[in-house]
């Protein structure tokens, strides 16, 4: 299949998603036109509200390049979500005990994260290289083990925050929140009140987290398709038999790549403290960050740069989803089932994909053919 | 011949064309078979003839054209309808379930039931066992295929076939995992189904066995039949080339040559399987600069790993690999490759190949960490590409496109750009493995020349390989492997297949034995 055509397939999928969805909510008793209008609305209808599924959906673009990049390496990454963790906790560490000068506190714990990320991603990869443990069991096991390891740093005594289930808050040098002082100071708000546009997309925590992230898909798209390193890892992912045949040492990119992958997701958990949440909370259960991620690879269908698109759509069905129970007494179920609805058919290009063999019937002969 | 019924057509398929989109797979094909006969379908790779045979046995639907089974026309819509016409097609590749017996593999989706639906093995045994006795296709019944040779899971393919009542035996290229002595029993066997009323069509490319057991021969070049005819009054060149569509020569052409010094020698080398027993036991083995050695044995006797020692993706547990006086044993692949040592892979999708991979990629697997290909990390796609283009150009790699996936080549195609590849360190010692295994003549052809080629530029060649015919056509001297041990070494001008397939067979290790 070529690339065009990918898209092609992609966009169908996404229109037989939101159909499918429709129906959803047309069964469970609401007006599917209306309640999409709602959704259009609230991603669209106000600058805040851009702004705020660009906040929502950049965490998820992360977390989906993470499983991206491990996918093209032939590994499937479950433990972005533990990864996703570990980054966000060893961030807030770095950004509440450290004194450091502002910019430079916020890329040390940037890197801290990525870092702590990194090699709880390669105790998988790691685990799999020496000991052939599939990488699926230990990340998922990883994920829990990440849960209840930052549940039980952040009820640290010098840590936690008093009367809450959450951490301190990182020192303001360590945030990257853009203009956050001067949006709340006099200045800001005088000048913002005559700018309306500026002062509703602002009015968010907007941070550079988005920034970063298109800059992480356009370096691993560029690691991938420019770079040796890039080359190893796919000839690994692709035929770790030829790969090894070759000369590539593929125990030790299995744990680069989940390296990789881990600090990608790291990096998620990092900007997300850093840019939006400020802290560390107690978890009863995982966020589904690194869940969402795994959507949003399939949806990107493994490439980063599609990765961002991808991240904007899964974070915005998500984002304005929510918006349908306080505006048309939507039962948060009933959102639930129709993202979750239109994520299976987005996810499933290969159903269109077999639904346009069935009618053509075409490529599978000369498959066969061609293996003859 | 006399086995033949005039009379009787049991298979016509008439005007047979197949189109996959755009591609004609089968254009227009006309094939009779009379009851009694064997009938041989030659055509190179990618030629259409197992498309021929899968519609026939209900695998595709043709595009247009008829077909008739014992005069009555038919609609084989799928390989159920096929089996009850009383078609039987055994596959290049088996389908037979390892930890299942023969028999269970043999009744397997029409198990003989007592009261409630309980097997019956003991009964269906019986009768595998009168089948087997009837056609001289002896197995035991009660042995799990895991444990018996490719030969005898053939024959439960063939039983399985027969069991299910076919009188229309279809076999896609059934010599091919074969040792010389097994193809000679399969010839007797086919020969003794006809002689029972079977009708049997063989899918080959193998002229001496279409020579040695078909009456008749069907050949079918890019599609098109290009005749059909009495294997009695046409040779084997002439076969060939109405094959290929020119004249190809069989004989690999070679001058004499003194093989110089030693470049690698092997010695005393252990090498375990992946079970964990010793498959290469104690192997030695040296060879010289300009001289092919081409090792002859049957599938499974430690070439595979042997091989694998040899390129550093299997631990040596004792003994010594020495290349040009240095010890490589035990080294890491791409310190093997560097060391001299280039090899084209047994097994060209597994290995050779990263099939997601575009040509060109494919075509720096060994060397994409170097100059020109790349610099600090940073890959060179101009110097890639142009290197690419260069190879396919010289290789005769078709298409000549290098931005195709590896995995939408043909077999011979493929083996063009792992040859090319391989070449382009021009290694001092080249290990071929199974290097024509499942091409046709014409890419044989090549393949052959270029081996020749390597050793007449004083460069070394081992070849491992289980056509006996290859082994004896291209190489200088014969080292047979059985048991994982080299039992002799002949010069390939002394050599005989008789000898060699006994000694392929371990007769001369029992023969040791028993002195």
């Amino acid at each position: 299949m070529n690339k065009s055509n990918k898209v092609v397939v992609t966009i169908i999928s996404i229109l037989f998603g939101l159909l499918v969805g429709a129906l959803t909510l047309l069964i469970a008793g609401f007006n599917p036109i209306e309640a999409y209008g709602v959704m259009f609305e609230g991603i669209f209808g106000s600058p805040k509200y851009i702004s705020w599924t660009i906040v929502r959906s950049t965490p998820l673009i992360l977390t989906g390049i993470s499983v991206a990049f491990a996918f093209k390496t032939g590994l499937f990454n479950i433990g972005a979500e533990g990864q996703y963790i570990i980054g966000s906790l060893v961030a807030t560490l770095v950004g509440y005990f450290l004194k450091l000068p502002i910019v430079i506190h916020a890329i040390v714990a940037i890197l801290a994260g990525c870092l702590a990320a990194a090699i709880w991603g390669g105790i998988a990869g790691f685990l799999k290289a020496k000991f052939g443990i599939n990488e699926v069991i230990t990340t998922i096991m990883l994920n829990w083990t990440a849960l209840y390891f930052s549940n039980y740093v952040v009820f640290w005594e010098p840590f936690k925050r008093p009367n809450r289930d959450a951490s301190q808050q990182i020192l303001d040098t360590a945030s990257i929140e853009i203009l956050e002082k001067w949006k709340v100071s006099d200045a800001g708000r005088e000048f913002l009140k005559n700018h309306d546009f500026l002062r509703e997309f602002l009015n968010p925590p907007v941070n550079f987290g988005f920034i970063i992230a298109i800059l992480v898909a356009i370096l691993v798209w560029y690691i991938l398709k420019h770079t040796t390193l890039g080359y190893q890892l796919k000839a690994v992912g692709f035929n770790k038999d030829a790969a090894e045949y070759g000369g590539i040492d593929v125990k030790r990119n299995m744990v680069v790549a989940m390296m990789i992958a881990g600090a990608i997701a790291g990096l998620a958990g990092a900007t997300q403290v850093l840019g939006v949440s400020k802290e560390t909370a107690i978890l009863t259960a995982v966020e589904g960050y690194g869940f969402d991620g795994m959507a949003v690879a399939l949806i990107a269908n493994s490439n980063p740069i599609a990765c961002i698109a991808a991240g904007l759509l899964f974070g915005g069905l998500k984002y304005a989803g929510s918006k349908l129970q306080p505006l048309m007494g939507a039962p948060l179920e009933v959102i639930n089932i129709t993202i979750g609805v239109i994520v299976f058919f987005i996810a499933m290009p290969k159903l269109i994909n077999i639904l346009r063999t069935a009618i053509s019937n075409k490529k599978r002969g000369v498959k066969v053919e061609d293996t003859k | 011949m006399s086995n033949i019924d005039f009379n009787t057509k049991v298979v016509e398929m008439k005007n047979i064309t197949k189109k996959f989109g755009d591609f004609v797979a089968n254009d227009n094909i006309d094939l009779t078979v009379h009851k009694g006969e064997i009938h041989a379908l030659l055509g190179e790779n990618g030629a259409g003839k197992t498309t021929l045979m899968n519609i026939l046995y209900g695998l595709y639907q043709p595009t247009s054209g008829e077909i008739y089974i014992k005069g009555q026309k038919v609609e084989v819509t799928n390989p159920n309808v096929a089996i009850k016409y009383g078609i039987g097609m055994v596959h290049q590749h088996f389908m037979l379930i390892d930890p299942f017996t023969v028999t269970e593999n043999i009744v397997l989706g029409m198990e003989e039931t007592k009261n409630f639906g309980i097997l019956n093995l003991e009964e269906a045994a019986k009768k595998v066992e009168e089948l087997s006795k009837k056609f001289g296709l002896y197995v035991d019944p009660n042995a799990y295929i895991q444990d018996i040779s490719v030969g005898m899971q053939q024959r439960v393919e063939i039983l399985k076939a027969l069991y299910r009542g076919a009188d229309i035996l279809i076999l896609d290229e059934p010599t091919a995992v074969l040792t010389p002595q097994e193809i000679e029993e399969l010839m007797e066997i086919l020969k003794e189904l006809t002689k029972q009323g079977k009708t049997v069509i063989i899918i080959t490319h193998k002229l001496k066995e279409i020579k040695q057991v078909a009456d008749y021969c069907t050949i079918i070049r890019r599609g098109k039949k290009i005749d059909t005819v009495k294997v009695e009054d046409v040779s084997e060149e002439d076969l060939a080339s109405m094959m290929v569509g020119r004249n190809v020569s069989f004989k690999v052409d070679k001058v004499d040559k003194k093989p110089g010094e030693v470049v690698l020698e092997i010695d005393n080398l252990y090498v375990k399987d992946n079970r964990g027993l010793d498959a290469v036991k104690g192997l030695s083995l040296k060879l010289r600069k300009g001289e092919i050695l081409g090792i002859a044995g049957v599938d499974g006797n430690g070439q595979k790993e042997l091989l694998e020692a040899l390129t550093g993706l299997r631990k040596v547990e004792s003994g010594k690999i020495i290349m040009n006086g240095k010890d490589i044993t035990n080294l890491s692949p791409r310190e093997i490759i560097d060391s001299g040592i280039n090899n084209i892979p047994e097994d060209r999708q597994k290995r050779g190949l990263v099939l997601d991979f575009t040509v060109a990629e494919n075509l720096i697997l060994e060397n994409y960490h170097k100059e020109p290909f790349s610099n600090k990390g940073k890959l060179n796609h101009k110097a890639i590409n142009d290197f690419a283009a260069e190879s396919v150009e010289k290789f005769d790699v078709r298409p000549r496109n290098i931005n195709q996936l590896a995995g939408a080549l043909s077999g011979g195609n493929q083996q063009k750009v792992i040859i090319a590849r391989e070449i382009t360190n021009d290694p001092e010692v080249l290990i071929a493995a199974q290097p024509t295994r499942g091409l046709d003549v014409g890419a044989i052809e090549y393949v052959h020349k270029f081996l020749v080629n390597q050793r007449d530029n004083d460069k070394a060649v081992l070849l491992i390989s289980f056509e006996l015919d290859e082994i004896m056509d291209v190489s200088d001297k014969i080292a047979v492997i059985y048991d994982g041990k080299i039992v002799d070494i002949i010069d390939s001008k002394d050599a005989d297949e008789n000898t060699i397939g006994l000694l392929m067979a371990g007769g001369g290790v029992d023969d040791e034995q028993e002195q």
